[in-house]
């Protein structure tokens, strides 16, 4: 066939038709709601379509109707049948119908005075007033470092990455707490010179100078060695005066506390649980045994009695009279178990990592350190920062728990509030909550996003 | 901790306990009372919009405070759940427990501590919805009531409808905050917790007129502050502190007038506020100690019209917790 001979036949077009738009009905609103919503209702064709048909429709406009119900009743309460001011300082009374002993004339939803009244003390805890701009600077350094930290381009990074994880929470405890920590010298002096032989023995040792033993174990007493260095050099920086007001940490509270018992637990949690798994693997059984039955154990209890016993138990073996920090307390506690479960976390990571990536370090002449630091650890890592992100969005919340021993975070302040008459509604405690659950979701939201924008950022080669 | 109390605490420990540190000395040392409150309890102790600690509890230790430094201020409170409170005192971690403790024989008996005294009258109450159209707990048979869990409270009504032959339905809670919820929407028929606990929860209702508090008191709460036992000059302390605010409402002194009332030629009067005698040296304080506690804390009724009186929105009226001379029960020794 020839084009000569298309031509000729009369009924075949000679041009395209014109590009007609789509159909109304199937782009736009409209149409996504035939596609997606229509499509599993419209089918009369037989009994049972009409009986399928008929049940996505109930249920579809049901469950509408429940969510938008629930959606208006929220709205209805933050905003319509709120109170917003309180300018005459009625405190309860304006958030109270006169039946209630108040002056609103309707039902009042969220009592916002309250919050706007309580605020101080959701954020900042005891904290004393006139300090807060201590407490304003944590945040400020921590929120600044943060968003370098997050933005790509930032310059410095690396540094900015080492300040915070370093000089950041020294500089953070000081403000906080003010200094002038009254530890003996010679307990400091104990820590700082300790360490600093462990640390000489670990160097000496992995130099063969200390005999067999040292140079198997060297490495782990240099570490053992640093940690006691930070520990002394910690409580030396924290024992001089900076001319601030020292504020004992029974004073603080709210989301303050929450802040610094979260981050302790993540910021030492990530170390210590890739330490106790890579011990978990280790082909020595001493430290095979010593991370299994430290892991089991931690594992074995819940949170709630880790810090009840810290609590209630601990102070009866300590001789009578001796003030053991409960914040401190706490802290260790939450520290220690959730490196329990990081562990877990990245042994995950370990065990998805193909033998050959072994023997490959190993043909490039690789020693075992080198091997995990270069080519085990950053992909195992990698695969596991879903994880990783869980226990710490779990930590986030298990913080809570540290109300049962009598520190007030963000909901046990919030709680605390609830006692004040001078306050008590029908509703404070509802606006509380919604308080406390909003600012709980804003942190762990934003740490779920962060972790998807790190899996997309990293996923080199892994993508399906 | 200087290394030498640590060492002394630690041979006391070593001798069996027998040693008891003077809790005075080690107050006088550290600088201020340590004392346990409650996490949270209206018109006890709970805190204000800026975080100071308020209620009546929270003014018996700052009046231990002004009795022992003449200074409201030197005390720190650490709030307690109900659980730890007492492991608290006798581990030492707080000098003074005053957490709206009830005051019982195996408490006082068995746990090697010492009830200093009596600073509130407490009571179990009740309150129905004014529609049951019940005017006594004796015609709740069969209702359904709402309690907190673990609580003695939940151990006195179960006795209390036992005893008198009625059948119930509990439905319990962790928190009076769901409590009061269950109750208002209608769970339950009965709400039942401490006299003032119930004052307090009412607050929370939609339509407090629509209730009402039935006029049996089922239980006997005397809630008061609790030291360890074993150092009588502290045990003094703590008892002379709660009688002399008593006392000085009995005689009319209050914060307002205590410094007229300096130069008084009263005897008992010059002796209570120690202008004669040596009330204060005998227990280890300044003779001035009842004069401060007045002066910067004031008498037991200003800290209870304060606290849970009827200007507050609690609004308890005195009751049983009035002075004897005013047909309550509150009696204070005499300081002669």
């Amino acid at each position: 066939m020839t084009n000569q001979t298309s031509r000729d036949i009369a009924y075949l077009r000679t041009e395209d038709a014109p590009v007609l738009p789509p159909p109304v009905d199937s782009i736009g609103l409209i149409g996504w709601f035939k596609k997606n919503i229509l499509s599993s209702m419209n089918d009369f064709s037989s009994f049972g379509a009409a009986v399928s048909s008929v049940f996505y429709a109930v249920l579809t406009f049901g469950l509408l109707y429940i969510g938008l119900s629930l959606l208006w009743g929220l709205f209805d309460f933050t905003v319509l049948s709120a109170v917003f001011n309180d300018p005459e300082g009625l405190k309860r009374g304006v958030c109270t119908t006169v039946a209630q002993g108040g002056v609103a004339e309707n039902a009042v939803g969220a009592c916002w005075p309250y919050v706007k009244a309580k605020w101080q003390l959701f954020v900042y805890g005891r904290y004393p007033a006139e300090e807060l701009w201590r407490v304003d600077l944590v945040f400020i350094m921590l929120a600044v470092g943060i968003l370098w930290l997050i933005w790509e381009k930032a310059p410095f990074r690396k540094w900015v990455g080492l300040f915070m994880l370093t000089a950041y929470p020294v500089i953070a405890l000081i403000l906080l707490g003010g200094g002038k920590a009254d530890y003996e010298q010679s307990t400091v002096g104990f820590f700082l010179i300790a360490g600093a032989l462990f640390y000489l023995a670990g160097v000496l040792g992995l130099r063969d100078k200390l005999g067999e033993v040292l140079l198997a174990f060297g490495g782990g007493v240099k570490v053992f060695g640093i940690a006691l260095l930070v520990i002394g050099l910690v409580m030396l920086f924290l024992s001089f005066d900076y001319g601030l007001e020292k504020v004992a940490t029974d004073r603080w509270g709210g989301l303050m506390l929450t802040l610094v018992v979260a981050l302790t637990g993540i910021v030492a949690s990530l170390p210590i649980g890739i330490v106790l798994a890579l011990g978990r693997r280790s082909k020595l059984p001493l430290f095979r045994v010593l991370s299994v039955a430290y892991i089991e154990f931690w594992r074995g209890v819940p949170l709630i009695s880790v810090l009840f016993m810290s609590s209630v138990m601990l102070p009866l073996f300590l001789p009578e009279g001796t003030d053991f920090d409960k914040l401190l307390r706490a802290l260790i506690g939450v520290a220690l178990f959730s490196s329990a479960y990081m562990a877990e976390v990245v042994r995950g990571g370990l065990q998805a990592i193909s033998k050959g990536q072994y023997e490959g370090a190993q043909a490039l002449g690789l020693n075992a350190n080198q091997t995990n630091k270069m080519i085990i650890l950053p992909q195992a890592l990698k695969i596991v920062i879903p994880g990783i992100v869980n226990t710490f969005i779990g930590l986030f919340k298990d913080t809570t728990l540290v109300l049962i021993i009598g520190l007030f975070d963000l909901l046990g302040i919030i709680q605390n509030t609830f006692a004040d008459a001078n306050w008590a509604t029908p509703t404070t405690s509802m606006t509380g909550y919604l308080v406390a659950g909003f600012i709980f979701w804003l942190f762990c939201f934003g740490m779920s996003r962060y972790s998807i924008f790190l899996e997309d950022k990293l996923h080199t080669g892994h993508k399906r | 901790m200087k290394l030498k109390q640590t060492i002394l605490a630690i041979a006391g420990v070593a001798l069996a306990g027998s040693l008891q540190a003077a809790t005075l000395d080690d107050v006088k040392a550290k600088g201020h009372v340590q004392c346990g409150v409650s996490q949270g309890l209206p018109g006890f102790s709970n805190t204000d919009d800026a975080g100071n600690w308020t209620g009546i509890d929270v003014d018996y230790c700052r009046a231990m405070a002004a009795a022992i430094f003449g200074d409201a201020s030197k005390v720190k409170f650490t709030p307690l759940s109900a659980k730890e409170r007492f492991t608290a005192l006798s581990s030492g971690e707080i000098d003074v427990l005053s957490r709206n403790t009830t005051w019982t024989m195996t408490r006082d008996t068995q746990l090697g501590l010492n009830f200093a005294g009596v600073l509130y009258y407490d009571g179990q109450g009740m309150m129905v919805p004014r529609e049951l159209g019940v005017t006594s707990a004796k015609e709740l048979d069969g209702a359904a009531i709402c309690v907190n869990t673990g609580t003695t409270t939940e151990l006195n009504i179960t006795d209390y409808f036992k005893s008198n032959g009625m059948s119930f339905e509990l439905v319990a809670f962790e928190k009076s905050d769901e409590v009061v919820k269950a109750y208002d929407s209608g769970r339950c028929n009965v709400f039942t917790t401490d006299r003032s606990g119930v004052a307090a929860e009412r607050l929370k209702l939609t339509n407090p007129n629509d209730h009402m508090v039935l006029p049996e008191i089922i239980s006997k709460e005397p809630l008061g502050p609790v030291v360890r036992q074993g150092d009588d000059q502290w045990f003094n302390i703590a008892k002379w502190t709660l009688n002399a605010m008593i006392n000085a409402e009995e005689m009319g002194v209050d914060s307002g007038n205590v410094a007229d009332m300096m130069k008084s030629e009263d005897p008992s009067m010059q002796r209570l506020l120690g202008t004669s005698g040596d009330f204060g040296k005998e227990i280890g304080l300044e003779n001035n100690w009842a004069a401060n506690i007045i002066g910067m804390v004031g008498n037991y009724k200003e800290i209870y019209e304060k606290n849970v009186g009827p200007d507050t929105p609690l609004k308890l009226q005195r009751g049983v917790n009035a002075l004897w001379k005013s047909g309550g029960i509150l009696y204070a020794p005499p300081i002669r």
